[in-house]
């Protein structure tokens, strides 16, 4: 369905030309740019608001849909829309980025503007990888991301954030530029640009695997799939709080989007044969990596190896559906792995967000990440404390925090595939508890350890705002998940019937 | 011929700017370096009005004039229009760099003149000779000014490298050219081109002197393995002159190439095709992780050019419309980011100080966060990232390959663009995330600065809105 008013390409380019604003505004008076970031944040929100109340969760169609001709040549055209897959991922964008601001308010002292316009136009940009419907237009957007991020680490990060964020680039370019010539390929097969056309193109099996493993590639660097994982750890460590939380809020979620967007309704033969692929190194990264998290020193390491644990259960989720498929005894369980995939995305994207602004808060004061330098801050920050301790709870997995739902839903999915599958991907709810609860023990709880602890403040307003934002979706997801569920049905129910049917 | 209006309508530029550089000449003997503006002045609007004249005769329809030693075509229009706009900016970026370096002299305007001269008559070349003529008028102008600076040893040696490798390498086509007139009895490209599709003509003979042309056509881009002059002359000139050096005469032998392989040797394509791909595939290896070695900025972007070139030349490749108009679009994208990229280094040279190493480019954002910005836009389209304009000219050579089932060539240079994308965050890295070493302001002049951000400005906007020159490159080939 068409929209009456163009509400995808104002939420696009709204933060994208506010953010413009932001950095002409200059650094002379610091809070006019700060209060305007904030003001467009929040009217972006408010303005991507009615595609969740908007929305018709009846249909699997694409919505709110935007086409207009840009590149007549090559049949590019500038094509947008929404369904139950993108629609959450967008809210999720417009909200989060409300919180990077606000996180950012007095710790960013060097060129604010600067680093306020980044994050807005990111915001942007990143609405469009999810509200593309046209492949040369997603791939546009999906590099352009890379250049402010690029911005952000390497101005106002950590010591190695210069290895860290050319590393981080370069990984991610050389990943994406395999899926550009997968794409160039598709379209002189095709005739066509348009990702839907894509999926209903006929390929032969070589052809799908070749075109399956250059997204692979692509999607496998962003998520982060083991063994090409290793970037996120140092990305994540060396950036800002800003910069980490929108690195695993959102970007890692875009590479989840990835799969279910091209490698599986495009290549369902290529993504059946290599299931396996896809689902052993899911695994490993929930066993391995949980056990990597384990011996972190490093608070934002420890979470950031944890993200890739979690976005281990996202992958398994989305290509159990094949090993289900090839199990002629089972007939369901395959919509429920997807769901739980998405769902999970969603909660980790409020939770890892966050797990990093509760490390922020701490650095903030103490300007250290290391486990030893902390113990017993409930006693000097009490209110923080409970936030924290919440928050990582949820990151294990509790019942009644979001975290759960998304595992439980693809753990289920996993025991109709295979017994073994459910158990080692079950190990999470154990390492899980593990290497967060441990690190909360160990940071938050006991006697208070040196004087520099002992002078801590409590978490100020700001902050607070921040985090009660952040409990609030937790919980209310953690408790109450049908409403995105409800969200998601249609299309993931129509995506699983599409990659059910072979296309040679 | 008769000679009235319509059929000197469409020789106008040529005529106007050869008027113009005499103009210039003279009135140049009369003045000071105080009053060397007026030089700058002239030669500014020599050129916007050969744009002018060029846009005056432009139309859909092929003009062949002076017994078909003159063509006018769509694509002679959009390289003619190409080549004075980037060599307008060109002027602008220069004359502040003279003016610090303390050879402000006017002959720099009077050679600019008969270079872009030299290059207007290869846009529009219908024989072997007038384009042999136009190459020789460019590359003469080229020796005398990467000799500008008569003070510097490397500039001379730069020179003298330039001057004898391009002598040979001009031998080198001339006797390509020399064989396939013997091979073909024929000077003008269309009986070339119909002698050679006859079979009538000794193939080895023509394939012969195809190899010649090849090389003399491989040399004015700089390719791989003849591009040995490239960083060389790129670090010995001038600034302001490895500026005009590296921006429009590479449309210049994109025009070259075109008249003598398209124009004259279609029929061959097979054949050069084969070797371009060669030549293609070394140039994007060698110039991308040669690069990365570079601490001078300007031998860096010399070697960015040869991987460029190899791009280029992937256009050419595919051997169809599509590929011509991609190569075409790339080219004059690749002109304009050139410009940009060595425009900056001389905006932030100054009396006594040259800047042309990685490390003068330090901490730019604190400096001049507009410049460091511009330059941000022109370094990743350069490397080809969108949003910028570079990453869609990579696209559409990108399609033409794929499009003739040359998948591999495709896979091929992505991968090697990706090494090529260090050399270019590395530079970015200097500008945004270190301090300056220079703590002295920037003493660019306006109009320097004004140009560099027209420049930066036009590769976000075409990065956006690219459709418009695409459409203009492909309709030049449509026709």
């Amino acid at each position: 369905m068409t929209a009456d008013w163009p509400i995808l390409s104002i939420v696009i380019w709204l933060p994208i030309l506010g953010g413009a604003l932001v950095l002409g505004s200059g650094d002379r008076a610091p809070n006019v740019s700060r209060w305007l970031a904030l003001s467009v944040a929040i009217l972006t929100f408010l303005l991507s608001i009615p595609l969740y109340t908007g929305f018709d969760v009846g249909t699997a169609q694409m919505q709110f849909v935007e086409n207009s001709p840009w590149i007549p040549a090559f049949d590019i055209n500038y094509h947008l829309g929404v369904d139950g897959i993108s629609m959450p991922l967008i809210l999720l964008t417009t909200f989060v980025t409300i919180l990077v601001i606000i996180a950012g308010w007095e710790v960013i002292q060097y060129r604010p503007s600067q680093y306020m316009a980044a994050f807005l136009i990111m915001e942007g940009v990143m609405v469009g990888v999810f509200a593309a419907l046209d492949a040369m237009l997603f791939y546009v957007f999906w590099e352009a991301m890379l250049i402010p991020m690029f911005i952000i680490i390497g101005i106002w990060g950590g010591p190695r954030r210069v290895y860290a964020t050319i590393k981080f680039f370069l990984y991610t370019f050389l990943g994406s530029v395999f899926m550009l010539v997968a794409l160039v390929y598709m379209y002189f097969k095709s005739g066509s640009m348009e990702i839907l056309a894509f999926h209903d193109l006929k390929l032969g099996m070589t052809e799908q695997v070749l075109i399956f493993l250059a997204f692979l590639l692509a999607f496998a660097v962003k998520v982060p799939m083991w063994p090409v994982h290793t970037w996120l750890p140092d990305a994540h460590v060396e950036a800002p709080t800003g910069g980490s939380v929108i690195l695993a809020a959102i970007m890692l979620k875009i590479g989840g989007y990835g799969f279910l967007r091209f490698s599986l309704p495009i290549t369902p033969d290529a993504s059946q044969t290599l299931d396996w692929l896809i689902i052993a190194m899911s695994l490993i990264a929930v066993v391995y990596i949980g056990f990597v998290a384990l011996v972190q020193q490093d608070m934002k390491k420890l979470i950031a190896y944890s993200s890739i644990a979690h976005m281990g259960f996202v992958t398994l989720g989305f290509f159990i559906a094949f090993r289900i498929f090839a199990n002629p005894a089972v007939d369901s369980g395959a919509v429920l792995g997807v769901q739980g995939g998405m769902v999970q995305m969603v909660s980790h994207g409020f939770i890892s967000a966050a797990m990093f602004l509760c490390v922020g808060v701490l650095y903030d004061r103490l300007h250290s990440r290391q486990i030893s330098d902390y113990g017993g801050v409930v006693n000097v920050m009490p209110w923080f404390a409970a936030f924290m301790v919440f928050f990582a709870m949820a990151n294990a997995g509790l019942p009644g925090t979001s975290g759960f739902v998304g595992e439980f839903m693809v753990i289920l999915a996993s025991f109709r595939a295979d017994f073994w599958f459910a158990v080692l991907a079950a190990t999470t709810l154990i390492l899980g508890a593990a290497y967060t609860l441990w690190m909360v023990k160990r940071v938050v709880f006991g006697a208070v350890t040196s004087e520099r602890v002992a002078a801590l403040q409590d978490i100020n307003a700001r902050e607070a705002i921040v985090l009660t934002s952040l409990a609030l979706a937790v919980l209310a997801l953690g408790l109450w998940p049908a409403p995105l569920i409800d969200v998601m049905d249609a299309s993931i129910g129509n995506l699983v019937q599409h990659i059910g049917v072979s296309k040679l | 011929m008769q000679y009235d209006l319509t059929s000197l309508q469409p020789v106008l530029p040529e005529i106007f700017l050869l008027g113009a550089a005499c103009v210039v000449l003279i009135v140049d003997l009369f003045l000071s370096e105080r009053t060397r503006i007026y030089s700058y002045g002239l030669t500014l609007f020599s050129l916007v009005g050969a744009i002018a004249l060029v846009l005056w005769a432009a139309g859909p329809e092929k003009q062949v004039l002076f017994d078909g030693s003159y063509v006018r075509d769509p694509v002679s229009d959009v390289l003619k229009v190409a080549i004075l706009g980037v060599n307008i900016l060109a002027m602008a970026y220069g004359r502040g760099y003279l003016l610090g370096q303390g050879i402000y002299r006017g002959e720099y305007f009077i050679l600019t003149l008969f270079a872009t001269l030299g290059m207007l008559i290869m846009a529009s070349a219908g024989n072997f000779l007038v384009l042999y003529l136009g190459l020789e008028l460019l590359a003469l102008s080229m020796y005398a000014l990467v000799a500008f600076d008569r003070d510097s040893l490397k500039g001379a040696e730069a020179a003298m490298k330039y001057f004898v490798l391009g002598a040979l390498a001009s031998g080198m086509l001339l006797y390509g050219i020399s064989m396939l007139y013997g091979a073909t009895g024929a000077l003008a490209f269309p009986e070339v081109a119909e002698a050679v599709a006859s079979g009538h003509v000794d193939e080895t003979v023509l394939v012969f002197g195809l190899v010649f042309v090849v090389i003399g056509v491989a040399f004015k881009f700089g390719a791989v393995p003849f591009h040995m002059w490239v960083p060389d002359v790129y670090h010995g000139a001038p600034t302001a002159v490895t500026l005009l050096l590296g921006s429009a005469p590479k449309v210049a032998a994109f025009a070259l190439a075109l008249r003598l392989l398209v124009d004259g040797a279609a029929p061959l394509a097979a054949h050069w095709s084969d070797m371009l791909t060669i030549l293609a595939v070394l140039s994007l290896a060698l110039g991308n992780i040669v690069a990365i070695a570079q601490h001078n900025l300007k031998r860096m972007l010399a070697y960015s050019t040869i991987s460029h070139v190899g791009f280029i030349f992937l256009g050419f490749i595919a051997a169809n419309d599509n590929g011509y108009g991609a190569a075409l679009f790339y080219t004059v994208v690749y002109a304009l980011t050139a410009a940009g990229g060595f425009g900056l280094l001389a905006l932030l040279s100054r009396r006594g100080f040259d800047a042309e190493n990685l490390h003068d480019l330090k901490g730019l954002n604190e400096r001049s966060p507009w410049l460091a910005g511009m330059m941000l836009l022109i370094l990743f389209s350069m490397a080809g990232v969108p949003p910028t304009v570079g990453f869609f000219a990579k696209l559409f050579v990108l399609e033409a390959v794929v499009n003739v089932d040359k998948v591999w060539l495709a896979v091929v240079a992505v991968f090697f663009s990706v090494i090529g994308a260090y050399y270019y965050l590395r530079a970015v890295k200097m500008m945004y995330f270190d301090k300056p070493i220079d703590d002295q302001g920037i003493v660019a002049t306006l109009d320097g600065r004004i140009a560099f951000s027209v420049n930066g400005l036009a590769i976000l906007l075409l990065g956006i809105f690219p459709a418009g020159l695409l459409q203009l490159c492909r309709a030049a080939f449509a026709g």
